[in-house]
Parts: structure tokens; sequence; C-alpha cells
């Protein structure tokens, strides 16, 4: 009999966790070691809906939830036992290049959440990830514990001043950049933030991804909506090269809704 | 060598695989990677009056033997929908869809695209009027039948000059006789079919069905016999040419439509089950066996599995 390539799987909620006033994170009772940091998944909530979700880490199987909507809701509403069903993982992983020695992980927002997997994955292959992390205000900031844990330094900055330096990551991220050998960056939060990191790494000549966020809906490269110029976040994504990133035409500065309209 | 150049209306395209509608084409830049990928042609997102969000996910649930889908026709609006799309310029042909609740609507919509006519840059439009699985359009609003078929495909007449496309749902019965109703009041080709359906996938450790609408079409191979004997059937009831459409994702699945009397083929699962290069890849291996076959072009294929009358 054929199989499925992409089943729907359920998990029982291990641990359940409150980040912060909107950030829940979910420890499952499973570990999906086929999952690579960068990846997501598609996590269903019947009667709710399904929204793409980005991995936190493998083993074990967690994901961090901002409560937005509908299905969010109902994920920060699970406990200790609930059940969590999804599919995945699906899209392209960060890649570190061959003999990387040191890397830079940018975080924004709860866009910290696939960094601390991809600083955990590249601590255990001898790599040493260092981390800068932003956001609004300090109750914002998320996953800083767990990022001392893995990486050698973590620099947080808040718009507003009430934790870690005042103003936002890249006037952080320049000065590292600048001052210390780094190898490869990644970023992962606000688009906008995201451009700025693309194009100070391509100025520097140092190699650099980008997790791009976009309205998905089937996940597996089927449906179009995920669209961002001719590639799709889904399949050819959410990853893509800083160079990539900055030739569409609408990263930065468009995305669209559910039906597709330019917002 | 084998030449898989076909004519698709007035327009000389590469191959006759097309772009099935609803897959990918919710932008421009979809489309134009597609035509990269290898189609011959693409038919955009289906366009409705208003703006549509579609239905709640899951949209999408793969099976042992398809997928199962239920997206309930997001799309901007036919005005954004026509600036997004329009202004072809590509050598592959672009084909717009449409879907209305009823003939009037079908009509509104066709002079949309009418009054855009001359900055679009389409070969043809298409009317679909087979959806399994969104309330107040395709065959869930009875618009599969003869009457309806006729009045549709006239209202659309009414107001638009381009090729119409008249697509049929392989899941109503007699699909001759509807295509000869579409034929008769005007049409110019028909597309057999779409997803089947409507299905249901339930999850076991869930206890409920998978898709955010319950209910979806099913696509992918399971289908493909289904649709070969349809478009077989409509072959002897009309003259205008035929898009076949179901399960195609191999350069056999291509020859053996054309063979039931399929003019074009859409693909659209093909790019879930081979990655968006399937379009070519499905051009390829029709060419490669049309050489192996001394076939030298797509004419000498289509319709051949039926009995010559002449």
């Amino acid at each position: 009999m054929k199989k499925v390539t992409n089943p729907i799987r359920t998990a029982r909620v291990q641990k359940a966790a409150d980040e912060n006033y909107r950030v829940k994170t979910l420890e499952m009772d499973c570990d999906l070691p086929q999952a690579l940091p960068g990846q997501f998944l598609m996590v269903w909530v019947p009667g709710a809906g399904e929204k793409p979700m980005s991995i936190g880490n493998s083993n074990p199987l967690t994901i961090s939830v901002a409560k937005v909507g509908k299905v969010s809701g109902e994920l920060h509403a699970l406990k200790a036992g609930g059940m969590v069903s999804f599919r995945g993982p699906f899209g392209k992983p960060f890649n570190i290049p061959e003999r990387a020695k040191r890397i830079l992980v940018i975080g924004g927002g709860y866009g910290v959440v696939p960094m601390y997997f991809l600083a955990k994955v590249a601590r255990e292959n001898g790599i040493a990830p260092l981390a800068v992390i932003g956001a609004r205000t300090a109750k914002d900031i998320v996953w800083e514990k767990q990022l001392f844990t893995v990486c050698k330094e973590v620099f947080v900055t808040t718009d507003d001043g009430t934790r870690g330096k005042k103003g936002n990551v890249l006037a952080e991220a320049q000065w590292l950049i600048e001052g210390k050998k780094i190898d490869a960056v990644y970023a992962c939060g606000p688009e906008r933030m995201m451009e700025a990191v693309a194009q100070l790494c391509v100025a520097h000549k140092i190699p650099c991804e980008v997790s791009v966020e976009r309205y998905m809906k089937c996940g597996v490269g089927v449906c179009g909506s995920c669209a961002i110029d001719g590639k799709l976040c889904c399949v050819d994504g959410p990853v893509f090269s800083a160079e990539e990133a900055l030739s569409f035409a609408e990263f930065g500065k468009s995305r669209r809704d559910a039906s597709g309209r330019k917002c | 060598m084998a030449s898989l150049q076909c004519l698709f209306f007035k327009k000389r395209i590469k191959n006759p695989i097309l772009l099935a509608s609803g897959v990918l084409g919710m932008t421009k830049g979809s489309l134009e990677a597609a035509c990269e990928n290898g189609c011959g042609g693409v038919i955009a997102k289906s366009l409705t009056l208003e703006p549509r969000k579609g239905h709640d996910g899951p949209n999408i649930v793969e099976t042992e033997c398809g997928l199962l889908n239920a997206m309930g026709y997001p799309n901007p609006g036919i005005e954004a929908g026509l600036a997004e799309f329009g202004n072809w310029k590509r050598e592959e042909a672009l084909i717009i869809s449409i879907v209305g609740k009823d003939a009037g609507e079908f009509g509104q919509l066709a002079g949309k695209a009418e009054d855009a006519k001359k900055t679009l840059g389409a070969s043809a439009i298409e009317a679909a009027i087979s959806c399994p699985h969104t309330p107040g359009y395709g065959t869930m609003a009875g618009q599969g039948t003869p009457e309806s078929i006729r009045d549709i495909t006239r209202a659309i007449k009414d107001h638009c000059s381009l090729p119409l496309i008249i697509k049929l749902s392989p899941s109503i019965p007699g699909e001759g006789k509807a295509a000869k109703a579409a034929e008769d009041a005007g049409a110019d080709a028909i597309n057999m079919g779409n997803s089947l359906g409507p299905g249901m996938k339930i999850d076991l450790a869930r206890r409920k069905p998978v898709l955010g609408f319950g209910v979806g079409g099913l696509t992918g191979p399971a289908i493909k016999p289904i649709i070969v004997r349809a478009v077989h059937d409509i072959y002897r009831s009309v003259k205008i040419p035929i898009i076949g459409t179901g399960g195609v994702t191999s350069g056999e699945d291509a020859i053996e439509m054309m063979m039931a009397g399929a003019n074009w083929v859409s693909a659209g699962s093909a790019a879930y089950y081979r990655g968006p290069e399937a379009f070519g890849e499905i051009a390829n291996e029709m060419k490669a066996w049309m050489e192996a076959n001394g076939v030298k072009g797509v004419k000498d294929i289509v319709g051949a599995a039926h009995e010559k009358s002449d």
C-alpha cells in the first residue's frame, strides 16, 4: 500500500510554560529527529484552523506560540497532556558553511525561537554561536534564558531601553560583524530588520540567511498563497539567502493577505 | 525530432501542458515561474466579483491515493486580479479563470475581462462551474446541469470576446451532454475537469474530519482514470477542443489524456508529487515517448484512442 508522505501526527504536551503575557511555549512528549533549524510545522487545531509555526527544538519537539488568533488562542489554552496535531517538518532549513567557527544569530520579537534551535545545533557541531535579540520592550523578550544555555554571548536590545541596550538589534549586529570574526549571520524577525541585516552582510561579504514569513495555507507548494515574487515561502523558503531575499521586489515592501491582495 | 508545439487558439505555444487553475497561480510572479518551469500556458487563480479569503485551514490533506483540498476560492477579486495578472507579454498562454454564483455574475465578470482585454494579454477566459466544495458556486450551486451550463455560457459570450473555455466537473452525470450544452451555447473549448468529490479524510487521533471545510475535492493519480473516461466521452460529443485535467503527473499520463481526446492537458497536483519542475519534466517525458514511438507532433495523438469514422 502506498504510504502518505506527509501524515498528520498528534503529540501530547509534556510541559506548557508562559514566556510572557502573549507567548507560550509547548514542549511535546516526542522528538522530531528529522526536523532541521529553520523548518516549520503546520499545526492543526480541529475547529479552529491550521497555521505554520517555526520549530524551537526537535528534542523534545517544541513550539512557541504568540497569541494572535483562533489557532494560537486554542493552543494557549492547552495544559500538560493536551493534544497538538501537526504536519511537517516543511521548508528549507538554515545552512551553516563548512569550516564555520563562529556564527551570529539575530532574533527580533518571537523570531528568537528558531534562532535558539539553530544556535543549539551549531553548538552541538562545535561552532560558537553569538546572539543578538531585540524587542520593543523588556516584557517582549522571549527565550533569552534558553539562548544563554547554548550561546557564547547574548546581547539584548529593546526599543525603549527597559532591557539591555536601548535601540534595535542592527547597531549591535554591526558592531559584532565589524569587531569579531563572524563566519555567517542568520536573522528571523520583522522584515525591515532582516532587510537591514541582509544589506549589512552583503556589504561586508558575510554569508547571511533570513527566514521570511508570508500568509501560508497548504505548506507544501501547491496553493500559491505564500508567494514572494516568483518563489514560495513554504517550499523555496522560508529560509532565503540575503542575496535572494534582497532580489525580491516584495521583500521588506509588501505582503499579501488570505485573499492574495497586496497589503 | 518530435515537436510538442501546438496552437492554443491563435497562439503558438511550446507544449500542451497548462498549469491548472488554483494551483500556484495566486500571483503573476508564480505564473511566470510556472512558465519558466516548463508550462506551455497557465490558468490563473479563479476570480470572483469580490475578494474572498477562502475556507479556514487545513486547506489540503494528503491521502494514500491523492490530495484532498478545500481552498474555497481565495482570490483578491476580479479587479485586483486582472491588475495582478494583466499586461501579459510572454510566449506562454495566459488564461483568466472566473467563477460566479449564477449566469448574471458570470456575465459581469466576463464584462470586466472584456474591459481589460487590450492590456490583459490573455489568450482565453475559463469559467469554472465545477468546484465541489464551495457553497454558492460550482456543483454546490447546481451549475452542472445542461440548462445552467447553457445560461452561463451565453452570459459570458454576450459580454466577452475572448475564446471561452467551460470547465466541467467529473462529478456530474452525463459529461458528454453537459459539454454539448456548452458547445451549443457558444463555448470555444471544454476543460474536463476538476477535483472529484467531495471527499473526506478523518484523523483517527482527533476523531475529526481534517479539512477546515469538512469536505474537499480529490485530485492526483486516483482520479485520472475517471477523467480519461470523461474526456473520451466528451470527445465523441463535441467538435470543440478539450483540456484534460486530473491526475496528470507524467508524460505518459499526458499522452493517455490526449489519446482520449484532449488537445491540451492541465496539471496541478504534479507540483506536489514532483515539485515545481514537474511541468517541464512532463513535457520532456512526452517528447521522449513520442520520439521512441515515431510520433512527430501532438496532433497525431489527440483522439488516437477513438475508432476513426472516416
